[in-house]
């Protein structure tokens, strides 16, 4: 089951994209055309909200339900309808000259855009991720690519790239960066492996990445490590996906004790987001198992805790009423809950209180002794 | 006279007092207690009238001079022209001088009126007036006397054919009786009016207690009037011009209302009766008492109809004050007041404030306690004023503003419990609302209830408390009806320059994306335009 994934993700952002070349084509025809037969055009976009994603653990991802909103070309949206259409221009002009934009330098285009310019870079982005679900696409076939990295590798894995100019294979060996580490593309599906670790582990912080690496701790548990650095890139999550796909290899995830690192790092990397939902499927990975910091082990390791801050205790209570993953297992509500009722947070480096290695000698050795006792 | 008595504060039942040596025998006290002077009082007790600081003395003077001069103007049918001048002789001391075209005053009265207290025409009838006791023109003459030595000036004639006379007068504090220092008939240039100057230790300040700002809301509530204002600092002359040429309508005396009389003017009121029967007393002396009213009252009392008023003693008075309460008695008649009325409002505030909406109510007559009285809401919205500011309120009471003692008045109170948000303006809890606006609040009434002498604050009857509130409901509602009008018409420019502004982008990605030709370009964004204007105004918000 090693390269299966849609024929959407599967195309080279390198060759003009003549699919959504023609799709950008037929919905600007069709705009132009309402408009001159004196109709207000629309245009259908998924709702992309956690209330438009369900959970089935078959599935194994935040699939959408369906549910769209319809943007009519009117006084109150001609703002954002005029900025979209000039965010597709601006796509189809990337496609056809075989540019990428990074998500920054879209927003500076838009600088020449006028009156339509955007003023920051976040009311872009939205409507960048608006046009990403109107073509149902990844934003990378639109010519737009994230600024942030993928995340870094280290340990028991093989790495098969091609050079960019020669076209010769690349055997990288994620072993041999030392102190350092091999860092995960912006693009992964081109990418092979070759590995006999027993699992991967996916960390938060780098700080936690930083120890285990300088301690070669993937040779003593015969594993590869993966820091995300917070909340997971899609390069990242794709990559994962498709290493523990292809080698069947179980997925442990290592976050802090906190409403953050369960409910964003931890459920976006397993299942999805609820903003880009008609990706999920690709950018997720569903064999991800939570290894710690669990509630529990904040009392049975005698963590030292910070108290949980309001927004902590927000995004907790709306976890538990909202987010349907969180919704779906018993075991979660309950570890929330849980952990709402201490009132308090623990961090991974939190364990340093036992010494700076008792990660490595006790918690982690001990943990996956367990891995049936891991949060789903 | 009214006198006060001193009260002798030993008290011979205290054992402590008797083993003591006695310090003072009830003779020696005796020889010590005498009359005080109404006049000697309130000069002690300055405050009262409203003479407690030199700020205040200065405003206090000038608006006592210009009540009266108003008052006079209006009881003749004469349109009021003011001439007021402040004059700053040194840091603190100040000349004023108000001037009115009034009827003038007859000779023999001059001396009285400026130089005795509690001399007056208006204290004892019920009529809506500025002034009510008789007190304020000759306090301010001898606060001037106190601070500066020197007499109160009255000029006056009474008529072309007449000769005008000078006064120079002062008060004798002890006697409450004037002291005439010069009179002497001089050359004076108006046909009739009065012109009276006062010397005084004062401050000249800008502001909210500022007489500047007591001449602007004079003007404001009296748009019949015209004043000139020389104001002190720079000595230009400010001139008010009228906004309307309409005297109010007379305002008719009444007699008292019997829900309205305290027991100890009830006494009086029976001892001084020309009348030799209860009945007919009743009758004669209170407004609404029929012969059956009478009757009934005297039944509730135990009295006889026919007893003689003069030798009713205290025990029955009593009993008679009480039935009255008992007795349902019609309420008084209300056409004896003179409201500004709306119209005259209006005019007052455009002349005077500059905005962009205007609105007044005028409720009809109430009564509280047997007066009958009147509430006057207004407003002035937007314009040249500001709108981050906390409400400028005004209140007035028989036309005359009130500057001080704004927490304590029931004006405030009743404005502070309205919820104005709910009319489109801000408003922190228990504060005035903050907005554009300057709101007119007056009460008429033939007896404004005040708090104290010195007129400043409005007392909180619930009736009052209930007109007021009906009043700025009701100017609350047109103002919210206006902000919203107001409001749409900004969110249609608004929404019309979002078409200006964006359709041509629309025209230009479609352009890109499509390749189009200028002139399809220029079309698409011509139709495209059209179709969402014509929209506009069915659309409903969508998103």
């Amino acid at each position: 089951m090693s390269k299966k994934s849609s024929p959407a993700i599967e195309t080279d952002q390198e060759k003009p994209n003549k699919s959504v070349l023609t799709a950008i084509r037929t919905s600007a025809q069709d705009i132009h055309r309402k408009i001159m037969a004196r109709k207000k055009p629309t245009m259908k976009l998924p709702v992309r909200s956690l209330s438009n994603v369900r959970y089935q653990p078959q599935r194994g991802f935040f699939e959408m339900t369906g549910q769209k909103k319809e943007r009519t070309l009117t006084v109150n949206t001609v703002k954002t309808f005029a900025q979209t259409l000039r965010m597709i221009a601006l796509s189809k002009e990337l496609i056809e000259n075989d540019d990428i934009a990074t998500k920054r330098e879209a927003y500076y285009v838009s600088k020449n855009w006028e009156d339509a310019r955007f003023t920051e870079q976040p009311e872009s982005d939205t409507v960048m991720d608006d046009v990403e679900a109107y073509f149902g696409v990844n934003r990378e076939q639109l010519g737009f690519i994230p600024e942030e990295k993928g995340g870094d590798v280290a340990g028991r894995l093989f790495v098969i790239d091609h050079d960019r100019d020669t076209g010769k294979v690349l055997r990288i060996d994620c072993t041999k960066f030392g102190s350092g580490a091999y860092s995960i593309p912006i693009s992964v599906e081109q990418l092979q492996f070759e590995t006999n670790a027993d699992f991967i582990l996916v960390i938060e912080t780098a700080g936690m990445f930083q120890r285990l690496v300088k301690h070669n701790y993937w040779k003593k548990a015969n594993c590869i490590l993966i820091s995300m650095g917070g909340v997971p890139t899609r390069a990242c999550r794709r990559f994962i996906r498709r290493l523990a796909d292809f080698k069947k290899i179980p997925v442990y995830v290592f976050v802090d004790g906190d409403p953050y690192g369960i409910t964003n790092i931890y459920r976006t990397l397993k299942v999805g987001s609820g903003n880009a939902a008609h990706l999920n499927e690709f950018f997720c990975v569903p064999q991800a198992r939570f290894l710690g910091i669990t509630p529990k082990d904040i009392v049975d390791y005698k963590l030292p805790t910070h108290p949980l801050k309001d927004v902590d205790i927000k995004r907790a209570r709306d976890a538990i009423k909202n987010d349907p993953f969180i919704r779906h297992y018993r075991d979660w509500v309950d570890a929330i809950e849980y952990l709402l009722k201490m009132g308090v947070r623990a961090e991974q480096q939190a364990l340093a209180k036992h010494g700076l290695n008792y990660v490595i000698d006790t918690y982690l050795p001990e943990k996956l002794n367990h891995p049936e006792r891991f949060l789903p | 006279m009214v006198s006060l008595q001193t009260i002798s504060e030993s008290d011979p039942s205290q054992p402590a007092a008797e083993k003591a040596k006695l310090r003072q025998t009830a003779e020696s006290m005796a020889a010590r207690q005498r009359d005080i002077s109404i006049s000697e009082f309130f000069s002690k007790n300055r405050h009262l009238l409203g003479f407690d600081n030199p700020q205040k003395a200065l405003l206090t003077a000038v608006k006592e001079a210009v009540d009266n001069s108003l008052d006079a103007c209006e009881d003749a049918g004469i349109l009021p022209v003011l001439k007021v001048d402040i004059q700053q002789l040194a840091e603190d001391r100040f000349r004023i001088s108000v001037e009115d075209n009034g009827p003038g005053i007859v000779k023999v009265q001059i001396p009285k009126i400026f130089g005795k207290l509690l001399y007056g025409s208006k204290f004892h009838t019920l009529k809506q007036a500025r002034g009510q006791q008789g007190i304020g023109i000759s306090a301010a003459g001898m606060y001037g006397l106190l601070t500066t030595g020197k007499s109160i000036v009255v000029t006056s004639r009474t008529g072309r054919e007449k000769p005008a006379h000078y006064y120079e007068i002062q008060i004798d504090t002890r006697k409450n009786a004037p002291q005439i220092i010069i009179d002497k008939a001089v050359e004076w240039e108006p046909p009739h009016g009065t012109k009276v100057e006062i010397e005084l230790i004062g401050t000249y300040k800008k502001g909210r207690h500022s007489v500047d700002d007591y001449i602007r809301q004079t003007a404001i509530a009296n748009p019949h009037c015209e004043i000139f204002y020389t104001v002190p600092e720079t000595g230009g002359t400010v001139h008010l011009q009228r906004g309307s040429d309409s005297l109010p309508p007379e305002p008719r005396e009444i007699k008292p209302h019997p829900y309205g009389v305290e027991l100890g003017v009830l006494i009086r009121m029976m001892k001084e009766t020309p009348a030799r029967q209860l009945s007919a007393a009743l009758q004669r002396d209170f407004s609404r008492i029929s012969g059956r009213v009478a009757m009934e009252i005297c039944k509730a009392a135990s009295l006889s109809p026919n007893a003689n008023p003069h030798s009713i003693a205290v025990h029955e008075a009593e009993r008679l004050f009480k039935a009255i309460n008992g007795v349902k008695i019609m309420n008084p008649a209300t056409n004896c007041l003179s409201p500004i009325g709306e119209e005259q409002i209006l005019s007052g505030l455009r002349k005077e404030i500059d905005a962009d909406f205007y609105t007044a109510i005028t409720r009809a007559p109430a009564v509280y306690r047997g007066n009958p009285f009147q509430v006057e809401v207004a407003l002035a919205y937007g314009g040249s004023l500001k709108g981050e500011d906390l409400v400028d309120l005004l209140r007035f009471a028989n036309r005359v503003p009130l500057q001080y003692q704004q927490s304590g008045c029931a004006i405030s109170k009743a404005v502070l419990g309205i919820d104005w948000r709910s009319y489109g303006l801000s408003q922190s809890k228990g504060a005035l609302p903050i907005g554009p606006v300057v709101l007119f609040v007056h009460i008429a009434s033939v007896w404004v209830p005040f708090t104290s002498e010195s007129k400043e604050a409005v007392a909180g009857y619930p009736e009052i408390m209930r007109e007021l509130r009906l009043a700025l409901q009701e100017c609350g509602r047109k103002l919210a009806t206006h902000i919203r009008a107001h409001r749409r018409a900004v969110d249609e420019e608004k929404k019309k320059s979002y078409i200006e502004k964006y359709i041509p982008h629309i025209g230009i990605a479609l352009r890109e994306i499509l390749g189009l030709s200028e002139k399809a370009e220029k079309d698409l964004v011509i139709t495209l335009k059209d179709v969402l204007e014509r929209s506009r105004s069915r659309e409903r918000i969508e998103e």
